[in-house]
Order: C-alpha cells, then sequence, then structure tokens
C-alpha cells in the first residue's frame, strides 16, 4: 500500500513497509549513515541519520523508522544538523578516522571542526595481530556493531567476539581477551568485509602498508622465525 | 593462586541451566557468591552450562559493574559519592576509609582482604553519607560510624496512603491482611479493572508520567497467550529511595498490585526486577512472596521471581531491563515496538514502577472517583518525594499532588542552619533546577510542566546558599559517564564529553567556547539519543546554564579562588588528585583494566 508523506516541504508517494532512509534516498535526499549496513539488522545506534518528524519529541533514526500517512519530514533542520555535526566531531575526538573518507566527507559537509574538543580523552589501543587472517586496530573502531552482529545471528553463528566494557570505555573484545585463534573464530572474514573503518584489516593488506613486499610475505606464510622479523620492521 | 575447584559451582548454578539465557545473571550471581569474583574457568563453566557462547558471557560480565572478572577483596567497601551523599561529607570519609586502610580508592588490599571503591548512588540518601559493605557475602549498611543489615526508614508527610505500613520494619501478610483489593478486582471483569485503573488517572511514578490504564489496556488488548508483568525496582536515579522503602516496609502492597495487573491483562507470570545494590531487600521479598503463595494469592495462576540486578542505572530502562532478565547486556531496544506488545521474550508485558504499583491496591479498594479526591484533577493521587540534602528532616514524604514546594520544604524542617536556600534538584540527575522563584509552585505534573522541572522519579534534593553547583554538576556528569550503556553515539560519547566539560568548570578552569560546546553537547544527547537516559543525560546540566550561565564561562578561576565559600568544594580541592584519580577509576572500572592490560 503507498502513503503519502512530505519531505522537506516536498509531496512523497511511497509503499508503507518502506522507511525514511529508502525513501529519502529515492527522492535524493542526502541522508548520511554510519552503522547502516544492508546486510546488518539496523541498530540506529551511530543517529547520523536522525531526520526530524513533526509532532515527535526527539529526533528519528532514518534507518528504521518506516514511513507512515501525513507524515511531516525534515531532513536537514537546524536541530538535525547540530546533532549531526556534533556526533561527528566527538567521533573525530574519539577515534582515528584516517582510514574513513566517507566520514571526513561528512564533516566537511556539516562543517565539522575536528578540534572541537581539546583535551579530550580517545579510545585508543594496540594493535593486534594475532592471527594469520587479520588485523584489529581498535583506534579506528567507531563501535558500528556490525563486526560483533554477523559474527553472531546476522550470517555466521560463530559469537566470538563480543563487547569489553561500557558506555565511552565499550571495546570490541574476545572471552577473556584471548587471542583469535583460542577463539571460537573460523576465519570466515565477514568481520573484516562490513567493517567501514579500517579497523578490522586483512592481513596482507596490512603487510603490504607496512611496506612488505609481496614476496616477503609469501615467504612470511611459511614459517614463524619470519614472524618476529616483520615485528621489528614495524616497530 | 590456588587452582580453582569447580565442585560448588555445578550445584550452586544447577536450578538455573533450563532457564537458558536467561539464566545467565542469576548464575553469575551464584558463581561470585562462591568465588569472590568470576575467574575465566567459572565464567567457561557457566557459559557451557547454560549453553552460552563463551564471548556473549563475558559481554556481559563487563557490562555489569558488580560482576568482577578480576580477584577483588574479601571485605568490599562502597562509598556513595554522589550529590546528597557529597553534601554530608562522602569524599572525606571515602578518603579517611582509604587512609585507614592504605588503599586507593578503587584498589584492593595486597591480601586481598579489602577492596574501596566509590559508588554511583546507593538509593540510600537520607541516610548520607552512604557505605554498603559486603563482607563474605554479608551485605551492611551504614554511614561510616555504625553498620546495619537494613537501611532504616524515615517516613514523614501529610497523609499515610501509599505509606501506611512503612517505617516500623517490615509488614508481615498476618500484619497486612488479606489482599482485599485482589479480591475485589477478581470480582469484577477484566475490562472493568483497567477502566477504574483508567479512570484514577494513574500515571507511571517511575519518571515518564506514561498512563497506568492504557499501558495495561495496551497489553490486554495485545495478541498472545504469553503475558508477563514486571515491577521495575531497580530504582537507581541519584537522589530515589522510596522504592526501598516500600519493599522492605510492605513488599506485599507490590505483590497485590502486581497480582491485580496480572488478572487485568491475563499474566501468568511477573518478575520483580531489584537493583543488586539493595540485597538486603530480596530474602524480604523472597519471605513476602512465600507467605503469599501459601495463603494462594500466587501459585496456580499467577506467580513471580525475584531477578536481581548488578550494577546498571540503564536497567531501569524498561527495554534494557529485559534485555538484562533475558541473560543480555542491558541494552535500550529501539521503540517502538513498545513492550506492550513486545516485550518480555518478545511477549506483550506491562512494565510499572514499584511505587505505581502500589497505588493499584488503594485505587480498587478505595474506587477510582474516591482515589481522585486526593491530588488535582490532572495529578491524582497520593504522590513520595524523596527529600534529601540540606534540609533538617530528610526522608520520604508522602504528601498530596498539590503541595507547594515551600510547604514541602517546610515539613521538612527547612534549610538545616536556616542557610538561605539556593538551589533544588528536582526528578535526580536527570531532572532540573529549581530556585527560591519556584518556592510556590505546586508539587504536580501540570504546575512542574509549565515551570519546565520534571517530577521524575520524586526526588527533591536542597542545597544551601554556600554550596558550589559546579561541584554538583560534575557528580552528575561523572554519573552518567560511568552509566551510559555506550550503544548510541550521541550518549556514549557525549556523556564521557560533558563529564570533561563539567570537570574544567568545576575548577573554575573552563576553556573559551566551553558555554557553547557543552550547550551542543547537551542538545544532541537530548535530541538524538537512543533511549531516556541519554535524552536527560544534560538535562540538569542545561538547566544550570540557564540559571548560572556565569559558571560556565571563562574567568571563573578567579571566582573559585576568591570565593573559597563552599565546604564541599573545599574537600574536593585538598585533594584534587585523588578525585580525578577515582574518577578515572570508577569510570574504566578496575576489572577493565586486567581485560585491556595488552
Amino acid at each position: 500500500m503507498t502513503i503519502t508523506l512530505t519531505i522537506d516541504g516536498q509531496e512523497v508517494i511511497a509503499d508503507q513497509d518502506k522507511t525514511l532512509l529508502e525513501v529519502a534516498r529515492e527522492i535524493g535526499k542526502d541522508i548520511p549513515t554510519i552503522c547502516y549496513h544492508e546486510a546488518t539488522t539496523a541498530n540506529a545506534l551511530c543517529r547520523i541519520c536522525v531526520v526530524e518528524v513533526e509532532g515527535q519529541r526527539v529526533l528519528q533514526p532514518a534507518c528504521i523508522v518506516k514511513v507512515a500517512a501525513g507524515m511531516k519530514v525534515q531532513t536537514r533542520s537546524e536541530k538535525v544538523i547540530r546533532s549531526r555535526k556534533t556526533i561527528l566531531e566527538m567521533l573525530d575526538s574519539t577515534m582515528d578516522l584516517s582510514e574513513t573518507p566517507e566520514i571526513q566527507n561528512m564533516m566537511k559537509d556539516y562543517n565539522a571542526d575536528p578540534n572541537r574538543f581539546p583535551d579530550a580523552e580517545r579510545r585508543e589501543s594496540d594493535v593486534k595481530d594475532d592471527n594469520p587472517m587479520y588485523v584489529r586496530d581498535y583506534s579506528k573502531c567507531l563501535l558500528c556493531w556490525r563486526c560483533v552482529q554477523v559474527c553472531a545471528e546476522d550470517a555466521q553463528y560463530t559469537f566470538a567476539i563480543n563487547f569489553d566494557g561500557r558506555g565511552f570505555e565499550t571495546q570490541i573484545g574476545t572471552f577473556f581477551d584471548k587471542s583469535i585463534p583460542e577463539t571460537s573464530c573460523v576465519l570466515c572474514g565477514q568481520c573484516v568485509a562490513v567493517c567501514p573503518t579500517g579497523a578490522l584489516k586483512p592481513k596482507r593488506e596490512f603487510l603490504l602498508e607496512q611496506g612488505m613486499s609481496p614476496q616477503e610475505i609469501s615467504v612470511l606464510n611459511t614459517g614463524r622465525k619470519q614472524k618476529s622479523k616483520v615485528k621489528d620492521q614495524r616497530s | 593462586m590456588s587452582e580453582i575447584d569447580l565442585t560448588p559451582l555445578k550445584p550452586a548454578i544447577e536450578s538455573y541451566i533450563p532457564l537458558g539465557r536467561s539464566g545467565l545473571l542469576p548464575a553469575l550471581h551464584a558463581a561470585q557468591k562462591i568465588y569472590g569474583w568470576l575467574p575465566q574457568e567459572v565464567a567457561s563453566e557457566v557459559a557451557k552450562s547454560l549453553r552460552i557462547p563463551l564471548a556473549e558471557v563475558h559481554g556481559v560480565i563487563e557490562f555489569y559493574s558488580l560482576f568482577y572478572n578480576e580477584q577483588v577483596g574479601k571485605k568490599f567497601i562502597r562509598v556513595c559519592t554522589d550529590p546528597a551523599c557529597a553534601l554530608k561529607g562522602a569524599d572525606r570519609l571515602l578518603n579517611d576509609l582509604c587512609k585507614h586502610y592504605d588503599v586507593e580508592p578503587g584498589q584492593t588490599t595486597g591480601d586481598l582482604s579489602l577492596t574501596i571503591e566509590q559508588s554511583p548512588c546507593l538509593g540510600l540518601c537520607e541516610l548520607a553519607p552512604a557505605v554498603w559493605t559486603m563482607d563474605n557475602g554479608q551485605s551492611t549498611i551504614g554511614d561510616g560510624t555504625k553498620e546495619e543489615y537494613h537501611p532504616s526508614s524515615m517516613v514523614y508527610g501529610q497523609i499515610r496512603e501509599l505509606t501506611s505500613n512503612c517505617g516500623e520494619g517490615t509488614t508481615t501478610l498476618a500484619k497486612y491482611g488479606e489482599y482485599s483489593a485482589y479480591k475485589k478486582a477478581l470480582k469484577k471483569n477484566t475490562e472493568d479493572v483497567i477502566a477504574e485503573i483508567k479512570a484514577s488517572g494513574l500515571v507511571g511514578r517511575g519518571g515518564a508520567a506514561f498512563p497506568t490504564g492504557v499501558k495495561w489496556e495496551g497489553a490486554a488488548k495485545a495478541d498472545g497467550s504469553q503475558k508477563y508483568v514486571i515491577c521495575n525496582a531497580d530504582e537507581s536515579e541519584p537522589g530515589t529511595f522510596k522504592d526501598r522503602i516500600l519493599l522492605l516496609d510492605d513488599p506485599h502492597l507490590t505483590i497485590e498490585g502486581m497480582c491485580i495487573c496480572a488478572y487485568a491483562i491475563g499474566a501468568s507470570k511477573g518478575y520483580i526486577y531489584i537493583r543488586g545494590e539493595y540485597p538486603y531487600i530480596v530474602p524480604v521479598l523472597e519471605n513476602a512472596l512465600g507467605e503469599a503463595r501459601t495463603a494462594g494469592y500466587l501459585g496456580e495462576h499467577f506467580d513471580i521471581e525475584i531477578r536481581v540486578g548488578a550494577g546498571a542505572y540503564i536497567c531501569g530502562e524498561e527495554t534494557a531491563l529485559f534485555e538484562s532478565i533475558e541473560g543480555k547486556r542491558g541494552f535500550p531496544r529501539v521503540k517502538p515496538p513498545f513492550p506492550t506488545t513486545n516485550g518480555l521474550f518478545d511477549k506483550p508485558t506491562v512494565i510499572n514502577n514499584v511505587e505505581t504499583l502500589c497505588n493499584v491496591p488503594l485505587i480498587i479498594s478505595k474506587g477510582s472517583a474516591e482515589y481522585r479526591k486526593m491530588g488535582t484533577e490532572k495529578s491524582s493521587g497520593p504522590k513520595l518525594f524523596c527529600v534529601s540534602g540540606d534540609v533538617v528532616k530528610p526522608g520520604l514524604y508522602e504528601i498530596p499532588f498539590g503541595v507547594t514546594l515551600r510547604d514541602l520544604l517546610k515539613m521538612a524542617g527547612d534549610i538545616a542552619g536556616k542557610k538561605p536556600l539556593k538551589a533544588v534538584l528536582f526528578g535526580g540527575a536527570a531532572g532540573a533546577f529549581a530556585t527560591t522563584a519556584h518556592l510556590d509552585l505546586k508539587l504536580t505534573f501540570e504546575d512542574l510542566r509549565v515551570a519546565g522541572l520534571p517530577l521524575g522519579s520524586g526526588v527533591v534534593m536542597v542545597f544551601d546558599e554556600t554550596r558550589d553547583i559546579r561541584n554538583v554538576l560534575k557528580r552528575l556528569g561523572k554519573f552518567f559517564a560511568h552509566e551510559s550503556c555506550g550503544k548510541c553515539y550521541p550518549c556514549q560519547m557525549g556523556t564521557q564529553r560533558q563529564m570533561e566539560i563539567l570537570n574544567r568548570v568545576a575548577k573554575g578552569d573552563v576553556l573559551p567556547d566551553d558555554f557553547v560546546r557543552l550547550e551542543d553537547v547537551g542538545w544532541t544527547m537530548t535530541d538524538a539519543s537512543l533511549c531516556g537516559l541519554g535524552q536527560t543525560a544534560a538535562s540538569a546540566v542545561l538547566s544550570a546554564m540557564k540559571l548560572w550561565p556565569e559558571l560556565f564561562v571563562e574567568g571563573q578561576r578567579l571566582k573559585v579562588e576568591d570565593q573559597k565559600v563552599s565546604k564541599v568544594s573545599k574537600v574536593s580541592k585538598t585533594k584534587p588528585k585523588t578525585v580525578k584519580k577515582v574518577t578515572k577509576a570508577t569510570a574504566t572500572k578496575s576489572k577493565k583494566t586486567t581485560t585491556k592490560k595488552k
């Protein structure tokens, strides 16, 4: 069934089963998203896609809110812009966004100041290089949850990873901080595929970035001795 | 460290195995009771027995601050340093205790005999400063000078409707008498019971003020044969202690309220979810449930199970509470769908606050017309106020809606030391500040709304003229940063940034543009957060910024040094290092330092 709603003053006829995000994108409206991914359950947690819906006390996440008849939506109201800009500024003050060009573009779009929060505590972590398949650098993690979701009910049912801590101190972690080979991880790589920031990276890509040649990497795959050499090179 | 003997674990968690995932929190509590903490082998055994993935068990242990995955002291002292206790010298008490035992806050002694930690609000605000001690599984509470098994209840006010059995220890069923309201309800059809509740005008007393009858009707009409009634006793809003007194002194009133609700909506199972900081209420409730079963009120058609939280303010949020009962991290869910159709285990659920449920037998007994004679037209019935801070007689006050703030303060003996009033924090950490300009305000939903003040959970925290509001804000900032679940970005990062700015404000060390920065963070949390915690995490701060804008701008360093009036700020100023360290230690939680030491 179709319904009629208004988005930024424009009347739109839409399928009532669709989300605000889907309908807005269909008519060419640019609503940014960070945690949203078509292949994972939408959790509406990054809140960057929030829009103002008339009659609602708080802003609504476009990724999960369904369109409804007579709905009046503003995708770039003053409130919306303040929230998006502040969320982006807080992200930049918290984590390493160097490998997320999409978010950097959003920051330009919303005039977000990368130095908005001086003296802010950052969420930092050492690079975890503990398995042959991928490397984890949670300094780059923005907690979109996608890796945890695909490791669990959204895809693989492996349940190798979950969360450490809570609040600002939250981080992705394993049972008592075990290394990946000690967990139930099957190295399926789905978490790496859905990671939006380079926090999870294929080992080979990581090594190439460290300046190793493809040949060195293939040698590396054959013995333990060389592995320590790699660490030396990195440091 | 000796090998861990898993033999006592198996019998202790056996009864939770059939519950599966939902048995996780009770099983972890049982395990921690045996070992004092949750070693890896124990967590692993619990996971295997309940058939839960290891990583998920780890995530749950990490989420709840009363579960420890590193060894802690046999004796555990927690000192509340939230605003009401801070006014009564909690910082000094904490420091004295630490000095006495030669240990830093958040640390355990080398011989593993003792851990001392700062705690978020313990719900003992009228007895401030509050100290909660667990010694080999035995809980006591006190104020640093004396220790008791149960806190005493100080109950005052103009009426004794909800508190008629409060103030003189626990009321047994023999003294409570029969569940006459429940019996009366059973003679009506369920629609009439709901109609009576709707007609009474009762709205939720936990803070959100949603019409109770409408909630019940939603669940009653929802499809499904399995429905649930949940009593939300996760009272954790700083400054709130009413539910503690209601449950401890008169548990049958709540249970009777739940029975009536269960009948009205067709629920066969109920839960009382009580915060982990109230362990002394659990045996009282268990005993009362036993009495109610013997008397035939519970058992055949409807029964109630107690669930104990583990240190997470967010679990007072209804959907986070469901997740917690289901054995998960207390992450709030996105709404809709709402609990009335998709609540606990995705089934239709009514979740009501303790005080809300206590109103139910009253309404059924009296009839809604008689009930409405109390209070005002738009705010009917009796209301409990938790009065704490700088008053002569802090305690629980029961009054009909419509009494003025001035009169309530008068009942509480006015400000201690006859000092002038500076401010009243209404509604708790998630509330807002009132000043002398609000003294003649009637305490009703409608009058408070016009004044921009939330009634919240009934917190009235009083600050005299000598108090430094910046110190209060610093503590609120720390509270929310500690309690944010970390799910949605505005709250996860906003509570942290807000705390950092408020720490600067408290020191009088404000950076240029901190005012706007604090406002932007505050409004972003308010407008864009996923749940009520984030949406109200800046409420008190934004209200203070309106009332005292001068506190948030540069040049405050001078003022702090010039004035030196505040006793509280002096205390924290003499030990700035320790206080800061503590903030950090509790925010990161000691257990995480273990898991994150890479």
